[in-house]
């Protein structure tokens, strides 16, 4: 069976400048969506705060949850359904911390059961202090940094066989974060500059591979943030995970188009026909491209749809990056190194 | 032909090893190492305590005041004060005679402390000491080490199976309780201070002026939390305290729940021998006042004393339920932390919660699974069959690496086995591709087989290292379930990356030698 003809040929790159207005859009609303929502909805793992899930046999309503709360004073409280609404599972959450809540599964459990007259099952309580948060928050952003550095270091490391090149621009990052770091600059700004500084760096450097497939890492990692905020889903150690997931599967697809790439562009003098051979590339590796993010996507939904409510955000965010990295490898990473490669003829 | 080489002989092993490191998890089988559950599966409570270690230092300052106070007595050597503010001490002599006195005590009994100023105001001589740096990181690190220790003796005693108890970081504790039936309980036992101190009630202050603030000097104000039996409030009782310590909780032998006459539970402990020649000595001193006994700033009781107490025993009374009772015992018997903790990170989960995760990960596993299953045979045929062994051989795989690692597996865990089912397809799809085109540049089955193989090989391994740097990041950056999910991706990819370049090729080269044909089903 094939779902993509062996002679397929598709001018992908020929519409290159509609892809990049496309992605162009994508980013915009990821911009407008942070600015509206103010930056990423960080879930208890980052911001600090509580969370009780409470479960219950019997027919309770949301409402009565809420009311039978309201007595605690408890700070910023919500209280929302969780997972199916046959389930009567609720999940309530509050930014109050510190030890004075030693006991808040005790106390949400006892205010329950006095306001409704059953006695919810605590399925789950998770506290986190501030400073935790703030601690959790900053290996989060470490982790994505350095597995981009390291990813750096490989991609113009194995692909233009640059070693040396690829440790100075790792080495420029991390000078920058040492740099700015000394300013106590905060963590986002951080990791902005020394993506910034890499950038600057392949383009001077002519590491033009190692370009394309981090322009289009950041692509895919900024539109998933991006479309989590749109939908207002929180952020937690999970979806950590999931982007530095969807950073490695997005290189991955992007790794197996160049790999193709520098397979036919092996002795070929002639750059004029550059164009067709990059187009040619992607369409020899499309049945694959396809399949790999079709059977990716098959367990995803899965697990989507049977996985339970707690790793619900996960797979959705990991659905949405495996759509954007097939997307940006074809639509993003190759048109780069396409244009880097043309400008460098004249 | 050979059928079988050194090569097969190896994959052979390999898969034989994993299957016999995965079936203790279902049979309890030599090697006896089970799959471990994180606690987002069997249920459990995660906890991060911070010891306040800085409380350490303060007490060991104050120590050191009253020492030093009581040095100077010793001597005759007249002072208005020596306190503790914040990190340093502060002693103010009033004269020259005075001020050469301190020093020379200082100079000889007190020669760790760092004398940092001194200055002369309103005719007043003001000294500044300070512990040095290393020694007071030295009793930040001894506070938050004997926390440890006191806090692992209280959860063996509580009893709970296979507690996981370490020291994070500089001044933080982790603990990893699973099945815990009661996670309340659990904390209040862990965070108890439980620091027992015997101090006299200072009959002279009275409770009015106190509760305005006129605190006579050396007392302080305490309360008693006094239960009505009838009607079940709670009413807080203050007390006038002497801030000198008579006797304290470091010197007992131990700690038991006991029965008063209306059976109702109370707590007997027993001091050690000097800890009783102590008691004996006070309450024989004291007869006819009142001795309070204290536990972490709050008065139990604060009983006259009718008579000397010999043979070091008492009790506590406090309204305590059967349970407060037998925990305030083990934190007894444990000793006190040297310094509170603070709770800062918790993370509970039921076992209800864990079974439905569980279910749930198997049900989109299994689902998963099998759609992949079909598909990879529709699309490719019998190459297809090869794939699918290659597939079942890598779950195989994933799980005896766990248990031989003893490895962690968690909900996030069971999803990077998920994703791991959808991507580890893809090297075979990549070989697959590829031989599919060398077919059709006219290439024999068995030549186009080496060359798909050979060419794939390269792009398959670029491919997956990036993957491997993301889940060997996340397993250094990540804590529990996220580690958990780390552990099974990279699994999986090296897994994959074995099942891909050296089972499928193995078997296609049988598959090859046996047959005569040039066809291939793919």
């Amino acid at each position: 069976m094939q779902l993509i003809k062996s002679d397929i040929n598709i001018d992908f790159l020929g519409k290159r400048k509609i892809t990049m207005v496309f992605s162009g859009l994508l980013i915009l609303a990821s911009i407008i969506g942070l600015i509206i929502h103010k930056g990423p909805n960080y879930g208890i793992d980052f911001a600090g705060g509580a969370l009780v899930q409470v479960k219950f046999n019997q027919d309770v309503s949301i409402g009565q949850v809420r009311d039978s709360l309201a007595g605690l004073n408890l700070k910023d409280l919500s209280v929302q359904d969780f997972g199916k609404a046959d389930t009567h599972e609720f999940l309530i959450r509050t930014a109050n911390t510190g030890s004075e809540d030693s006991g808040l599964a005790q106390a949400v459990s006892a205010a329950i059961e006095q306001g409704t007259g059953f006695t919810p099952d605590i399925r789950r309580m998770e506290m986190v202090g501030p400073q935790v948060g703030d601690d959790l928050k900053k290996q989060a952003l470490l982790a994505i940094f350095y597995s981009l550095l390291f990813i750096t270091i490989y991609i113009s490391g194995r692909f233009e066989l640059k070693w040396i090149l690829s440790g100075v621009t790792a080495g420029a990052m991390m000078a920058v974060v040492y740099f700015l770091s000394v300013f106590n600059v905060s963590m986002p700004i951080l990791i902005a500059g020394a993506l910034v500084v890499s950038l600057i760096l392949f383009w001077r450097l002519r590491l033009k591979y190692a370009m394309g497939a981090m322009i289009a890492l950041i692509h895919d990692v900024f539109i998933t943030v991006g479309i989590f905020c749109i939908f207002d889903m929180d952020f937690s150690l999970p979806i950590i995970a999931a982007l530095l997931t969807i950073i490695g599967y997005s290189l991955n697809d992007t790794i197996i188009v160049f790999d193709r790439i520098r397979e036919n562009i092996k002795g070929e003098s002639d750059r004029t026909g550059l164009p067709d051979l990059f187009n040619q590339s992607i369409n020899q590796t499309l049945s694959r491209t396809i399949l790999t993010s079709v059977t990716t996507l098959i367990v995803l939904l899965a697990l989507f749809f049977l996985g339970g409510e707690i790793i619900h955000n996960f797979a959705f965010a990991m659905i949405v990056g495996v759509v954007i990295g097939t997307y940006s490898s074809i639509f993003v990473a190759t048109p780069i190194v396409l244009s880097a490669s043309l400008k460098r003829m004249n | 032909m050979k059928l079988l080489t050194l090569k097969h002989g190896l994959i052979l092993i390999v898969i034989l090893a994993a299957i016999v490191w995965l079936l203790p998890t279902f049979t309890n089988t030599w090697p006896h190492k089970k799959i471990n559950l994180g606690l987002d599966l069997q249920g459990g409570m995660h906890l991060v305590l911070e010891v306040q270690n800085i409380k350490a230092v303060e007490a060991e300052l104050e120590r050191t005041a009253d020492e030093i106070k009581k040095e100077l007595r010793r001597n005759n050597t007249l002072h208005q004060g020596v306190s503790r503010q914040g990190n340093i001490l502060v002693a103010q002599l009033p004269d020259q005679a005075s001020k050469a006195a301190f020093e020379q005590i200082i100079s000889k009994e007190f020669s760790n402390l760092k004398v940092t100023t001194a200055a002369v105001q309103d005719g007043s001589i003001g000294f500044h000491l300070k512990l040095p740096e290393d020694e007071m990181d030295m009793i930040r690190k001894m506070a938050t080490d004997q926390a440890l220790e006191t806090i692992r003796n209280r959860i063996d005693e509580f009893g709970v199976s296979e507690p996981d108890i370490r020291i994070q970081g500089k001044n933080r504790i982790l603990l990893q309780l699973p099945g815990i039936s009661d996670p309340d309980r659990a904390k209040d036992l862990i965070g108890k201070t439980a620091q027992l101190t015997f101090q006299l009630v200072d009959e002279d202050a009275g409770i009015d002026s106190a509760l305005k603030g006129n605190l006579p000097v050396g007392s302080m104000l305490l309360y008693e939390n006094r239960t009505d039996p009838a009607t079940g409030n709670t009413t807080q009782i203050p007390h006038v305290i002497k801030k000198q310590v008579l006797l304290d909780g470091s010197l007992l032998v131990n700690a038991r729940v006991e029965f008063d006459q209306f059976q109702q539970p109370q707590v007997g402990i027993e001091f050690n021998r000097k800890g009783a020649h102590i008691f004996d000595r006070i309450t024989g001193e004291n007869i006819k006042k009142r001795l309070a006994i204290i536990l972490d700033n709050t008065v139990y009781s604060a009983p006259v004393i009718q008579d000397r107490i010999a043979g070091g025993k008492a009790v506590i009374t406090g309204n305590f339920t059967m349970n407060e009772a037998k925990d305030l015992a083990i934190a007894l018997r444990a000793g006190s932390l040297p310094a509170p903790v603070e709770i800062i990170e918790e993370r509970t989960v039921g076992p209800t919660l864990g079974a439905d995760s569980i279910r749930m990960g198997m049900i989109s596993m299994l689902v998963g699974g099998v759609l992949i299953l079909l598909f990879m045979t529709v699309y490719y045929r019998k190459s297809g069959l090869i794939a699918n062994l290659a597939l079942i051989l890598n779950i195989i795989l994933i799980g005896g690496g766990l248990a031989a690692f003893q490895a962690t597996l968690t909900l996030p865990g069971i999803a990077g086995i998920i994703l791991t089912i959808g991507m580890a397809v893809d090297a075979n799809v990549i070989i697959f591709e590829r031989i599919r085109e060398e077919l059709r540049w006219g290439k024999t089955a068995s030549a186009a087989v080496h060359a798909g193989f050979e060419r794939a090989a390269l792009t398959i391994l670029d491919a997956n290292v990036t993957t491997l740097i993301a889940a060997i990041v996340l397993f250094q950056f990540g804590t529990g379930p996220i580690k958990g999910f780390a552990v099974t991706l990279g699994l999986g990819i090296v897994a994959s990356l074995f099942t891909a370049l050296v089972l499928s090729r193995s078997i296609f080269d049988l598959v090859l030698q046996k047959k005569t044909t040039s066809s291939l089903s793919i």
